[in-house]
Order: C-alpha cells, then sequence, then structure tokens
C-alpha cells in the first residue's frame, strides 16, 4: 500500500518535472516567433506583444507533456510473463484476422475506387482530387521498392518523377514533331504520342534513377540520402536553368493530352463525343484520366507485389536484412541495388509523363523538395512495404488537406479567412509525430511472407475412407 | 633473402610432416600459398601455406586471436589479402585465383560459400525465404529469366519448383519443416545455427567454410551438428572447412587438422598427428584446452 503511494508521487512528480521543462522550451521558442511581431508603422519599428498565443502554446505543451509522461509511466510497469504469453496468443490471432480483414478492406477499395466515377457525389472537384491522391498512390508504390523492399533511403525521388514528366514533354512538343516535319515519321503518330512516350520516359527516369545510383550505392543510409537529396536537387536547378531546353522557370506548356486508342477529347468531328454520338462535356476527358492514372497504378500495384515473390524482390528484401551475409550467399548486392533503384525510377517515371500528359503544362515548381518529402511520408505513414497502408496514407495526406479546404467547420471556428491550406505543413509535422509516436513502425506494418510452404493437410476423402474401415 | 629461404624451407618441412592418409590419393580443392594479411602493423595472417582436400572436414584450429576469422575472411574475399595466392581446384580442372575475386563472385561462381561467426541469418524473413534466396543464382540466371519470372513462365515455376523442393529437403533433414514459414530470427539459438549453414547448402557448394558452427551449442545439439556435417561430407561430396573450439568435436569429425597460433600456421596433419605434435602443446600449454587434447 505505502509502496504504492510512493511510487504515485513519485510519478507525478516526475511528470510535472518533465512537463515543466518541456513549458519552458515551449516558451523560449515561442516567445520570439510568435509572441513579438515587428511592424512598420510612420517610418518606425514597433513592437505588438501577442502574449495570448504564447500563453495558449505554453499551456497546451505543459498538459500534452504531462499526459503522455503519466500514460507512459503506467505502461512501463512490467508484465508478468503469464500475461505476455496470453496477449502474443492475443495478437497472433489477431494478426490472421487482421489479414483477411486487409484483404477484404482492399478489394472493397478496388470496387470502389473502380466506379467511382459514375457514383452521383463524383464531380469536377472530386475527380481531380481522386486523380491526384491515386498520382500519389502511385508514386508511393513505386517509391515503396526503393525504401520498403530494398531498404535505400532516397530522398530525391522527385527526380525521376521530374525525368518522366520532362521526357514526355520534350518528346512530345519538340522530338516527335521534328521528327514529322523532317517527313520521317507520319503525322499520324501525334495522336498517340501519349502511348509512344509513356513507356520511353519510364525507360529514361530509369536509365537516370541506374546513372545517378550506380556511383553513389556504396554509401549506406544517411549519405545515401544526402546524396540523393542533393542529386533531384542539382536536377531542378538545371531544369531551371537551361532555358534552351527546358524553357527555364516558365517550363513547358501544350503538351499534347493523352487519347484513347488514339481518340482525341475534343469537339471536331473526329472526337471522342462525336464518334461515341455523346453529348460533348469536359467531364469525358476527366473520366478517361482517372482510369488512365487508375490502370497505371494498378499496374504498378501488380508489378510491385509480383516483384516481391520474385527472387529479385526476395534478394532486395535479404539485403536490406543483411548485405554481408547476401554477398556470401553469392548475390550481387550491387546490381540488386541498381535494379531496384531503377524500378522505383519508371513508375516515377510513369507517373511524371502522365502528369505532364494531365497538366499540359509543367515546370520545375512542381519538383520541389516538398514532393519528395510528401512521397516519402505517405510511404512511412503507410508502414514500410504495405500496399494498402500507402494508398490510406496518400488518401490523409493528399485528399485530407484538400477535403480540410471545403469543409465549412473550420471556417466558422477560425473565421472567414481561414485557410486550411496554409497549414498543411503544419498537419504533415502533427501526423507524423503522432504515427511515430503510435505506430512507429507505419500504419500498417504487418508483413507477409513472399512465399509459403503449404502444409499437406489430410484430406476429407482420406478420412472417409478410414472412418468406414 | 635467406629469411624466406628459411621460411620456405620450415613451410615445405610442414608439408613433409603431412601425414599420409590426409593426402591419400586426394587432390587439393584449396591451395593456399604464402597469404599475408596486415591491418597496420600487425600481420592477423602471417605467411601460411596450406592444402584443402576433397571431401575431407578440415578443421583450423588456435587459440582467440590467433587469425581464424581473418584467414576465412581472406579465402572469402572479404579481406583483400596483403599478400599471397589462393587457388581453388574444380573437379574440371579450372582453377580460379580467389584473392582477385569478389565476395559474392568467389560465392557464385566457384561455389565456395561460408557462414559467419555471429549467425547472420535474414531474421525478420521467414526460414523458408532463407533458403529461397541462397538459391538466388540458380533462379536468376539470365537478364531474360528474371523477366520471364513477371509473366510466371513455365521455365521459371518449374526452377521455383526445384527450388522450393531442395529447401524443404534440407528444412526436413534439419527437422524445422514444422517452423517453414515462422521468421528465422524466432527460432532457438541451435537452429539458427543449423539453419545458417543449411542456407549455405542451398547455394549449391563445393568447399564449405563454418566459422564456428558449434558456438554456443549444448552436447546434445553438438552431436546433431556432427551427424549433419558428416552427412554434407559423404551424401553429398562437399568438402568443409570448419573453425573450431571444442576439440573432442574436432577429434571426432575432422579428416585434417590446421592449428594456427599469432597468424602463423604451426601444425598441419592428421588429428592424431596434431594431438602430439610438440608445437601444438607447446601454443596450447597451460591453456585448459590441453586437458582436451590429451
Ligand atoms: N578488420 C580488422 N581490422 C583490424 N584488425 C583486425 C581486423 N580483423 C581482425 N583483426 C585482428 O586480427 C587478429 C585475429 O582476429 P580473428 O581472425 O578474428 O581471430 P580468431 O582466430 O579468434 O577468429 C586479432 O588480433 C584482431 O584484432
Ligand atoms: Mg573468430
Amino acid at each position: 500500500m505505502n509502496i504504492e503511494k510512493t511510487d504515485r508521487s513519485r510519478c507525478l512528480n516526475e511528470s510535472l518535472k518533465a512537463s515543466f521543462l518541456a513549458a519552458l522550451v515551449a516558451f523560449a521558442l515561442s516567445f520570439l516567433v510568435l509572441g513579438v511581431e515587428t511592424r512598420l508603422f510612420e517610418n518606425k519599428v514597433i513592437v505588438v506583444p501577442h502574449w495570448n498565443y504564447v500563453a495558449l502554446i505554453v499551456l497546451t505543451v505543459f498538459v500534452m507533456r504531462f499526459m503522455s509522461v503519466l500514460f507512459s509511466w503506467k505502461r512501463r510497469k512490467p508484465s508478468t510473463d503469464l500475461k505476455r504469453a496470453k496477449k502474443s496468443y492475443f495478437s497472433a490471432l489477431f494478426e490472421t484476422k487482421f489479414e483477411n480483414l486487409l484483404k477484404i478492406f482492399g478489394i472493397a477499395l478496388f470496387i470502389f475506387a473502380f466506379f467511382l466515377p459514375f457514383f452521383p457525389f463524383s464531380g469536377r472537384y472530386f475527380l481531380d482530387l481522386s486523380i491526384l491522391i491515386l498520382t500519389y498512390t502511385m508514386l508511393g508504390w513505386g517509391l515503396n521498392v526503393v525504401i520498403g523492399l530494398a531498404g535505400l533511403l532516397d530522398l530525391g525521388y522527385v527526380a525521376f518523377y521530374a525525368a518522366g514528366a520532362y521526357s514526355y514533354a520534350l518528346l512530345s512538343t519538340s522530338f516527335f514533331p521534328f521528327l514529322i516535319e523532317q517527313g520521317y515519321l507520319n503525322p499520324v503518330i501525334m495522336n498517340w504520342i501519349f502511348w509512344i512516350c509513356l513507356p520511353l520516359s519510364g525507360i529514361s527516369a530509369a536509365l537516370l534513377g541506374i546513372s545517378i545510383a550506380s556511383p553513389v550505392l556504396q554509401l549506406r543510409g544517411d549519405y545515401l540520402a544526402i546524396v540523393t537529396l542533393a542529386f533531384a536537387e542539382i536536377l531542378r536547378m538545371i531544369l531551371i536553368n537551361w532555358d534552351e531546353l527546358t524553357g527555364g522557370p516558365n517550363g513547358i506548356s501544350r503538351i499534347p493530352h493523352p487519347s484513347f486508342l488514339g481518340i482525341e477529347f475534343n469537339r471536331s468531328p473526329e472526337g471522342f463525343s462525336a464518334i461515341f454520338d455523346l453529348e460533348y462535356s469536359s467531364l469525358q476527358r476527366l473520366i478517361f484520366l482517372y482510369y488512365l492514372i487508375f490502370f497505371l497504378a494498378m499496374l504498378t500495384n501488380v508489378i510491385t507485389l509480383r516483384l516481391r515473390r520474385l527472387p529479385i524482390g526476395r534478394s532486395c528484401e535479404a539485403m536490406r536484412e543483411d548485405e554481408i551475409a547476401c554477398r556470401s550467399l553469392g548475390i550481387d548486392t550491387r546490381n540488386t541495388k541498381l535494379t531496384a533503384f531503377a524500378i522505383g525510377a519508371m513508375f516515377a517515371g510513369f507517373a511524371g509523363s502522365f502528369f505532364a500528359a494531365r497538366q499540359g503544362f509543367i515546370s520545375p515548381e512542381s519538383f520541389g523538395f516538398m514532393e519528395s518529402a510528401l512521397i516519402l511520408s505517405i510511404v512511412v505513414l503507410g508502414g514500410l512495404g504495405s500496399q494498402i497502408g500507402i494508398v490510406i496514407a496518400s488518401i490523409v495526406m493528399v485528399g485530407g488537406v484538400q477535403a480540410a479546404r471545403r469543409l465549412e467547420f473550420f471556417n466558422t471556428l477560425f473565421g472567414p479567412d481561414f485557410d486550411p491550406s496554409v497549414y498543411r505543413m503544419l498537419l504533415f509535422g502533427l501526423v507524423m509525430v503522432l504515427i511515430m509516436i503510435c505506430a512507429p513502425r507505419g500504419l500498417i506494418s504487418h508483413r507477409t511472407p513472399s512465399i509459403l510452404l503449404q502444409k499437406k493437410k489430410a484430406s476429407p476423402a482420406d478420412l472417409t475412407l478410414e472412418e468406414q474401415r | 633473402m635467406t629469411a624466406t629461404m628459411e621460411k620456405n624451407c620450415s613451410s615445405s618441412q610442414i608439408n613433409d610432416r603431412l601425414s599420409p592418409k590426409a593426402e591419400a590419393g586426394k587432390n587439393p580443392i584449396l591451395q593456399v600459398d604464402h597469404l599475408v594479411m596486415r591491418f597496420g602493423g600487425l600481420a592477423a595472417i602471417n605467411d601460411i601455406s596450406c592444402s584443402i582436400f576433397h571431401s575431407n572436414i578440415t578443421a583450423i584450429i588456435g587459440p582467440n586471436g590467433a587469425g581464424k576469422t581473418t584467414f576465412f575472411n581472406c579465402l572469402t574475399g572479404f579481406y583483400k589479402p596483403t599478400e599471397g595466392m589462393i587457388r581453388m581446384h574444380h573437379e574440371d580442372g579450372t582453377v580460379f585465383f580467389l584473392e582477385r575475386m569478389d565476395d559474392f563472385r568467389i560465392s557464385a561462381s566457384t561455389n565456395l560459400v561460408r557462414t559467419f561467426q555471429n549467425i547472420r541469418l535474414f531474421k525478420g524473413m521467414t526460414v523458408l525465404e532463407n533458403l529461397m534466396v541462397a538459391q538466388h543464382n540458380k533462379l536468376v540466371r539470365t537478364f531474360g529469366s528474371a523477366i520471364s519470372g513477371l509473366f510466371c513462365s513455365s521455365g521459371y515455376v518449374a526452377r521455383e519448383r526445384e527450388a522450393l523442393d531442395l529447401a524443404k529437403y534440407w528444412l526436413d533433414r534439419i527437422g524445422l519443416i514444422e517452423s517453414a514459414n515462422e521468421p528465422a530470427g524466432s527460432l532457438p539459438y541451435g537452429s539458427q545455427r543449423r539453419l545458417e549453414i543449411v542456407r549455405a547448402m542451398c547455394a549449391e557448394p563445393r568447399l564449405l567454410c563454418l566459422d564456428e558452427p558449434a558456438a554456443g551449442l549444448n552436447p546434445n545439439e553438438t552431436s546433431q551438428m556432427n551427424t549433419l556435417l558428416r552427412f554434407i561430407r559423404d551424401k553429398h561430396a562437399v568438402s568443409i572447412m570448419l573453425i573450431e573450439h571444442d576439440m573432442s568435436m574436432v577429434m571426432k569429425i575432422s579428416d585434417h587438422v590446421i592449428v594456427l597460433d599469432y597468424g602463423e600456421k604451426i601444425s598441419d596433419g592428421t588429428p592424431e598427428f596434431v594431438r602430439n605434435d610438440p608445437a601444438v602443446i607447446a601454443a596450447y600449454l597451460g591453456t585448459e584446452d590441453l586437458e582436451n587434447i590429451n
């Protein structure tokens, strides 16, 4: 009894101490950043204090820290072995259930996504958002090959996205038109330009991936991350400064849109609506774009899932676990890493060329570090290696912020000028911190084996035979 | 000049002392000549020459820090030796110069596969997956075959089934077939040791190098290990090199023993020969292992 009491008071003491310290740090940080605002007033600088902000932040930090320490203290108590055994039994039971649940959820999600354009509530805005989410899902799945499967931290994934977009833009606006002008090619191919350039831009992104990865693959972990980050920045600088080729900061415009089996979406007599005897609507192109990215994303999904079960995918995973053991078994880890990099880059290239074809206009602005960070956070939040986790994460990270912008709720709370998208980064950080605290291995950290040994069960036929005897 | 002469003399003397039984009608699978490995000023391996013979179990023994693991690392390409030559002979007459090859290529093309002193399994992957990873090179012979797997081509499916059968065969052998779908890291220690050896066997070695395979095993597990090693030597015609501290195990299963001390070879021959070698007795004098030898 007495022990319990002292324990409780010690717990209280410690939480108070920790939260006081945290509040002090919060005060030191917020005092200068939020507490004092300098304004120019009649050619003089005046200081406008905002003590209410500071007080609010310090108080929030104090309360949160207090709660978190109190909570973790309770959990720190050692559990008995029996309890632990029971728990592991239940978690094993839960795991098989969970796996089935995930499967059902995945199928439901697929069906929902497949019929999405025909739901009554899917208007223009909703479709646009869904296309964006699917693009990020595809990028997440692609990056997952590099990070989740091979364990290579790539912070410059957006470089390959940019490479795909620019390859498509350059091929379709200058290279092929030039060949047609010179009479080497029939102008008819311009109808099919997207389908010709899609694989080409995937290949060019993959080649770029190989060429940057090959000199730096001896580097590990943080060093590789830094080099890939720097590389993406260098590529962006090249895109901005090489005016003659890339159009510099103005980018490239009038990029041809994708066609449906060579049929364009326009008002002309050869257009989609005229041929299929429909009334022209700009929604038709949007629906087509939606199915296009849906198809591309599903292709990525199927290939990356299949890859895991192939020797290459398995050796990627093994390499992530223990590179030296891999080499002792005769696996060329250098080639394995290059393959993972190239495959990841290729999917980014596909997504990039879709992006260019959808927008019709690209500029280096779309390929900054924030894109890399967004894709990376989608992969990390989703749970490294989990396909469905990535879908959920991209819905939350991309869709959530956009949806928040449309909610009246925020405006009634914070006034009519409140724009949630300004707080996007804040939300990012908050979600990241929360997930890292609650589920350090991502939303879905479950790993399914790539191959299973089927145990031979006595078949029902054998049983009945024995019973008869 | 005279110094090298002397060294040559002494090493040839040692070779002369090699008893006829170990050499009987056998060709060396591995020949090491004047191997030197220096770390800064320290010569962890100092001019070692020896031969390893086909279908033998060769034990490398010596006190802690004698350079046994370093010797293995040199053979398997994980360290590039400072000096010396390592030749591997295949039955068809091909000779490989291991000191010039990359570590993974040594395993892939000369079929010299090793295990590690501290177990290096892919702990998060299942037992079966560990064995499948070891058969990577068999499954992916060419770039085309790597691609064909994506489309479940019949050739790939057949190869994968073969690989699965081999994995099942070895799992059956070490009694882990029931745990095939469990993460390798969740196995008990003794099973992990056996699994690592079997994983190396799935890479289809001609020469298997085991770094302290019985370290940390209880007597029961050690005898299981002995059975496994003899089985590998006899039924699969694989030559085995192993580093071991447990003298009773060494004397029981090995055909040939090489003794290292301070990076130098001090004895080389059959177990009986080594046991009575004054040089070995001197090196082990004062250590508890002496009682184990005699
Ligand atoms: N990478 C290395 N760098 C420096 N010294 C090393 C290295 N590897 C081994 N050594 C040294 O070589 C000697 C032999 O070590 P080792 O081969 O591990 O002995 P053991 O016979 O116990 O396996 C030791 O003195 C060790 O410190
Ligand atoms: Mg050692």
